[in-house]
């Protein structure tokens, strides 16, 4: 049992999607994570453990890789494709709730700005952490993400800004994000983008890389459980906790996240 | 200009604007000029609803740029990337091919003596746009692409490439300048430049640094590489191999002018 979810996540890491995929040349006509990921429901191994041993592990030496430039953008993307084929086959069990994710994650590009490259990577690596990801796309003014906020309670938002004129735009909607949910939980990133930034206006996290944001939002739902004081909680407690214990200065950062653009486009 | 704003929109209802900006080059002593025309392929402009007036605002673009500069400087017509990753299969390779054909095109109409690819990360892409600019054009075809520092020192643009790597693929593209632009300010170019002319000791190339990394400064942005330092760093470029050195984000007509005055003394 263990072995086959081992190989997902080796396919996942390496970016294989299926057998016919050519990519990686060195897994050729190998099963690859749409395949896996059927068989391992098949042995009966449960929704739940095929993303928590198979898919999540994978996306993490991804992640790391990437952070320490071991892989660039062209590896991850093959990742998340092979996460996605083989997130079809857990979907059904997604939606009866009979696997919950850690949380929701509400992420889009500050209005004024239409990159998305940096953004779509952070919220395939917080999708492949085991996060429901709400993706609002590009030029996202304040008011739409507030709306997403008052509809996914307990949810924590990422906000991603590759210009910087638009930066500012940035400065602006964490305002008035905080101004009506002081206590919302905001991460932000990009390529002109610096943690001194991101104390200057009011922000609550960053991180030059996507991992840092899986590891903040990790730390996080830690505290949460520490605070419980158990871990087996369902996902409605959860969101529930989070909305009631997630003030601003309650949790101190540690690690260190945020959604990331680089220059490109 | 305001976020959100299309900027090639402004060569139309700020042309004065545009203008005025362009001759503050020229009076700086830039021997070349871009256009205002970084973000002006169709599939750019589309996210303003403006890529039915891709041709138009493209030929304004390099419009302005002929008239600040007269016909004793060179005209660069600029063509950025498109944003899009061709991997994730979002548009094919024909598809790309013609925008930056049909951007190309509009630019030459509009008087440029060249064009310059810029920003590029991706070979795929910097190579369609280097061939559809030539094959579209006839014009000379300059590209650079942007390389951040790796945590263990390395050059890379964002999808992995490394200098080494670039040149002879922009090369068999048919791009007869190389080089880098962009960044993290001037100093950086100095290590990107030495790979570059590891690869090809004859390629003439371009450095167009941008003046340092932005900082957030009550309410404002910054560009913290003052003229007199990137200035300093020319000697280096020179002693190098850079043919052609310019200034990217932030770098002001103070800077092209230093720039100048530093070759100038080295000349002598």
């Amino acid at each position: 049992m263990n072995n086959i979810l081992e190989q997902l996540g080796h396919c996942i890491e390496f970016g294989k999607i299926n057998q016919s995929s050519p990519y990686p040349p060195d897994m050729k006509d190998m099963d690859g994570a749409d395949e896996l990921a059927r068989q391992a429901l098949k042995m009966g191994i449960s929704a739940s453990e095929i993303l928590q041993s198979g898919l999540v592990p994978g996306m993490e030496r991804v992640g790391v890789k990437f952070r320490e430039n071991k892989v660039f953008v062209p590896q991850v993307l093959m990742s998340a494709k092979a996460m996605h084929a083989a997130m079809e086959h857990l979907k059904p069990f997604f939606q009866s709730g009979e696997v919950a994710r850690k949380g929701k994650f509400v992420i889009g590009t500050v209005s004024g700005d239409l990159h998305d490259i940096g953004k779509n990577l952070v919220g395939m690596m917080i999708e492949g952490a085991g996060w429901e990801v709400i993706d609002l796309g590009v030029d996202v003014p304040a008011s739409k993400l507030i709306e997403a906020i008052e509809k996914n309670p307990g949810c924590l938002v990422g906000l991603s800004a590759l210009l910087t004129t638009t930066m500012i735009n940035m400065a602006d909607t964490v305002r008035e994000i905080k101004s009506s949910y002081p206590s919302q939980k905001i991460l932000v990133g990009g390529a002109p983008l610096t943690d001194n930034f991101r104390k200057e206006i009011g922000a609550d996290f960053y991180s030059p890389d996507p991992q840092g944001a899986v590891e903040y939002l990790q730390s996080v739902t830690e505290q949460i459980m520490k605070l419980l004081d158990f871990s087996n909680i369902a996902f409605e407690t959860w969101v529930f906790c989070l909305k009631n214990l997630l003030v601003a200065e309650s949790l101190p950062p540690t690690g260190h996240g945020g959604p990331s653009c680089r220059p490109g486009d | 200009m305001k976020p959100g704003e299309c900027p090639e929109l402004w060569n139309i209802e700020h042309r004065e604007e545009v203008f005025d900006i362009a001759r503050s080059y020229v009076e700086a002593g830039s021997d070349m000029i871009e256009t205002n025309s970084f973000g002006g392929s169709r599939f750019k402009l589309r996210h303003y609803g403006l890529d039915d007036r891709t041709r138009e605002l493209n030929r304004a673009a390099a419009e302005i740029s002929r008239e600040a500069c007269g016909c004793e400087r060179i005209v660069l017509g600029s063509v950025g990337p498109t944003g899009i990753i061709l991997m994730t299969g979002e548009v094919d390779a024909g598809e790309l091919y013609e925008a930056f054909g049909e951007q190309a095109a509009a630019l030459t109409e509009g008087g440029a003596d060249a064009i310059v690819v810029e920003t590029m990360s991706d070979l795929e892409e910097a190579s369609l746009a280097i061939r559809a600019a030539r094959e579209c054009t006839g014009l000379d075809v300059i590209c650079t692409m942007t390389f951040e520092k790796t945590v263990d020192g390395q050059y890379r643009t964002m999808m992995g490439v490394s200098p080494f790597e670039m040149v002879p693929v922009l090369k068999e593209a048919g791009a007869c300048v190389v080089g880098s632009n962009c960044g993290n300010g001037t100093e950086g170019m100095i290590a990107i430049l030495k790979e570059i002319r590891r690869a090809d000791p004859d390629v003439p190339v371009l450095i167009q640094g941008n003046a340092g990394l932005p900082e957030y400064r009550e309410g404002k942005t910054v560009f913290n590489e003052k003229p007199e330092v990137t200035a300093s760093f020319v000697p280096d470029l020179v002693k190098f191999g850079a043919s052609i050195i310019g200034g990217c984000c932030g770098t002001t007509p103070q800077h092209i002018s230093l720039i100048g005055r530093e070759l100038r003394r080295l000349r002598e």
